[in-house]
């Protein structure tokens, strides 16, 4: 008897041989280690929790204000403020080892042997599941240019992070470069496993009263639902030029939001600054992505990438 | 630590733009409140997405709440046009909040500045259950003294100052304590220093305690995203490596608002 109509959707996803319960995640640098988040939602219930940048010694971060509020959004310039590998080990880490769930490692460095060292740290820790390279970082070396803003730079990284990493290795892309393809080409390239997308869009505000810049940094990261659009895009644009899965981001604030960006073409997603305006939103997002399958008659998560009709 | 809907009580407007807001917790909600302690305010307008951070001006009760705040951008002038049996979201209880049993017994001086003076009310109301004699220094900029009742039925004494020389003494209230000194011809005794206010007035008061060797307890103000120690938006430079960060930082959301005075570069 054919009673699948009225069986629950398969939540699961299964990215580079990692499978995940459900394919929500939360967005690096929103959520903490998810000690923060954990009285607000059970951690058990989410996809995967990506970690906040960690560097290989701790890192001071930019003076503040480092937020500040746009329409639709928010601007950030926290600067990578990190307390290092070896603390990140013993206590983020630690804490994670009690929960059901994935973890992704997001790793940032100024030069790539920062990074290197950072991922051969990381290769001894069975608790890490996967590895997300945060390639938005500021490259000393080459003047304060981010890595992942040139293809070459990014395939090479990506080439000498392979071949270290014990774990599987996503490639976190900016969306600040004029074509996405060739970036998320450049990745695949180097031998990324998957990759994702958006981190934040560089913008400024400036306070018109005081006529000062709001961060003390000047320019900040512009993330929330006014980026949505533009992720939405770069995720499919991305999608297509690649065959590795694609993690999409940007402004996600709920579970209608989330299949949009599968529709376009990510295998999983993640929730950021929307975390702030919601903290149990993760949950709710997981929720509704289910109820949604249901109502559309979809089996399964995994059938929603790239299902874009046209 | 929740997010939760509220019921407004009362939004009235106490002194021009200083908005007396009484809000209902939901059945469900007992919050357990430490003067001191703060809660996300979140605008209706789904463009605001980040909570405004105000302190708990007292809890009248576990499930009812007084914020007493300033109208000055549009996140809380949309906040201040609440009407009773209107609702609006909060995050909270949030923040550390003031030691009230290190600081029983003694003689304690709450020194307020400006839309500082609120959260000394529900600090002088506990001060003042566990046996502390409290003095509360409040610095308003006009003669429109909002609070100033509440204060002297929850302080031992009350003094006061005007910038403008309106009522009280003219200047801060730093200068109504020298003021207080002169008339009395000893110095208001203290034991230790509370205070909330502006940043140059937190410097005054660190340097008044530090002169007399006095514990002094400050609570400060940034720009905050999560609200609850996630995002590091928030952070104030320390003195020593900060227990959390590992480095010269602290959430001041999370290790604060209020500080040892000494502990923080203000
Ligand atoms: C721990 C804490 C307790 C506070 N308690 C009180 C209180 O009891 N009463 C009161 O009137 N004010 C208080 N403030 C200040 C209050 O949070 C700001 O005045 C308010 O957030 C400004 O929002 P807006 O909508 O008027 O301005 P907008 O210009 O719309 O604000 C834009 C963004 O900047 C933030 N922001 C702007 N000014 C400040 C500021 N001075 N401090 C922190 N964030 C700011 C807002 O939260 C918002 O995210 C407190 C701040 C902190 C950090
Ligand atoms: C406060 C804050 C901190 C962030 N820190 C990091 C980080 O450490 N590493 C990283 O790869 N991305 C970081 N991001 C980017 C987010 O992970 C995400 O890519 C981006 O914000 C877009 O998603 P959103 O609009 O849902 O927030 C940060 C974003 C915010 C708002
Ligand atoms: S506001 Fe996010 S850490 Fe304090």
């Amino acid at each position: 008897m054919d009673n699948s109509k009225s069986k629950t959707p398969d939540m699961s996803v299964t990215i580079a041989g990692v499978t995940l319960k459900n394919p929500v995640m939360t967005a690096s640098g929103t959520f903490g280690s998810g000690m923060e988040y954990g009285q607000f939602v059970d951690l058990n219930r989410l996809g995967a929790v990506v970690t906040k940048g960690v560097a290989a010694v701790p890192w001071e971060g930019n003076p503040t204000p480092r937020v500040a509020e746009v329409y639709g959004g928010m601007l950030n310039a926290i600067g990578l403020q990190n307390p290092g590998i070896d603390v990140f080990i013993e206590r983020d880490l630690a804490f994670l080892k009690d929960y059901d769930t994935r973890v992704i490692v997001n790793v940032c460095g100024h030069t790539e042997e920062e990074y290197l060292e950072v991922v051969e740290r990381l290769a001894g820790e069975s608790r890490v599941d996967m590895l997300e390279i945060n390639v938005s970082c500021p490259n000393v070396k080459q003047g304060a240019i981010a890595f992942g803003t040139d293809p070459d730079t990014l395939c090479r990284i990506t080439q000498r992070i392979k071949r270290i990493a014990a774990q599987p290795v996503i490639m976190k892309l900016t969306p600040n470069v004029t074509d996405i393809a060739e970036m998320a080409r450049a990745a695949e390239a180097g031998g990324a496993d998957a990759i994702s997308l958006i981190n934040t869009i560089t913008g400024m505000k400036i306070d018109v009263e005081t006529r000062r810049f709001v961060l003390a940094n000047r320019t900040g990261g512009l993330s929330g639902p006014a980026i949505k659009p533009v992720a939405v895009r770069m995720v499919w644009q991305a999608s297509q030029a690649v065959r590795i899965p694609v993690i999409g981001m940007g402004g996600i604030a709920s579970a209608e939001d989330a299949a949009e960006f599968m529709l376009a073409g990510a295998s999983a997603v993640a929730v950021g600054a929307m975390n702030f305006h919601d903290p149990y939103l993760t949950e709710r997002v997981v929720d509704g992505l289910e109820a949604y399958l249901e109502r559309h008659g979809i089996d399964s998560a995994a059938q929603l990438t790239g299902a874009v009709i046209g | 630590m929740e997010k939760c809907t509220t019921t407004v009580s009362t939004c009235a407007e106490i002194a021009e733009t200083i908005y007396d807001l009484q809000l209902q917790l939901p059945e469900t909600s007992r919050w357990e409140v430490r003067p001191g302690q703060f809660v996300g305010l979140y605008p209706g307008s789904a463009a605001r997405l980040l909570m405004r951070p105000i302190s708990i001006c007292t809890a009248i009760k576990p499930d009812r709440l007084r914020l007493v705040f300033r109208a000055g951008g549009p996140g809380t002038k949309e906040l201040a046009g609440l009407r009773p049996g209107e609702t609006v979201d909060v995050l909270g209880p949030l923040g550390n909040g003031y030691d009230v049993e290190m600081l029983a017994g003694g003689r304690v001086l709450l020194l307020g500045g400006g839309i500082g003076i609120p959260p000394m009310l529900g600090l002088a109301r506990s001060l003042t259950a566990a046996d502390a004699e409290v003095t509360a220094v409040l610095g308003y900029r006009n003669g429109e003294l909002f609070l100033k009742d509440d204060f002297e039925r929850a302080a031992a004494h009350v003094l006061i100052a005007c910038e403008d020389g309106s009522t009280g003494v003219r200047g801060n209230v730093l200068d109504a304590l020298r003021v207080a000194q002169e008339e009395t011809a000893h110095e208001v005794p203290a034991d230790a220093i509370c205070a909330c206010g502006p940043l140059p007035m937190l410097r005054a008061v660190r340097r008044y305690a530090a002169e007399r060797k006095l514990p002094c307890f400050i609570s400060l103000e940034e720009r905050m995203a999560c609200g609850v120690g996630a995002c590091l938006g928030c952070v104030v430079r320390t003195r020593a490596v900060d227990g959390h960060s590992h480095v010269r930082n602290a959430r001041i959301c999370t290790e604060g608002p209020v500080f040892a005075a000494e502990d923080v570069e203000i």
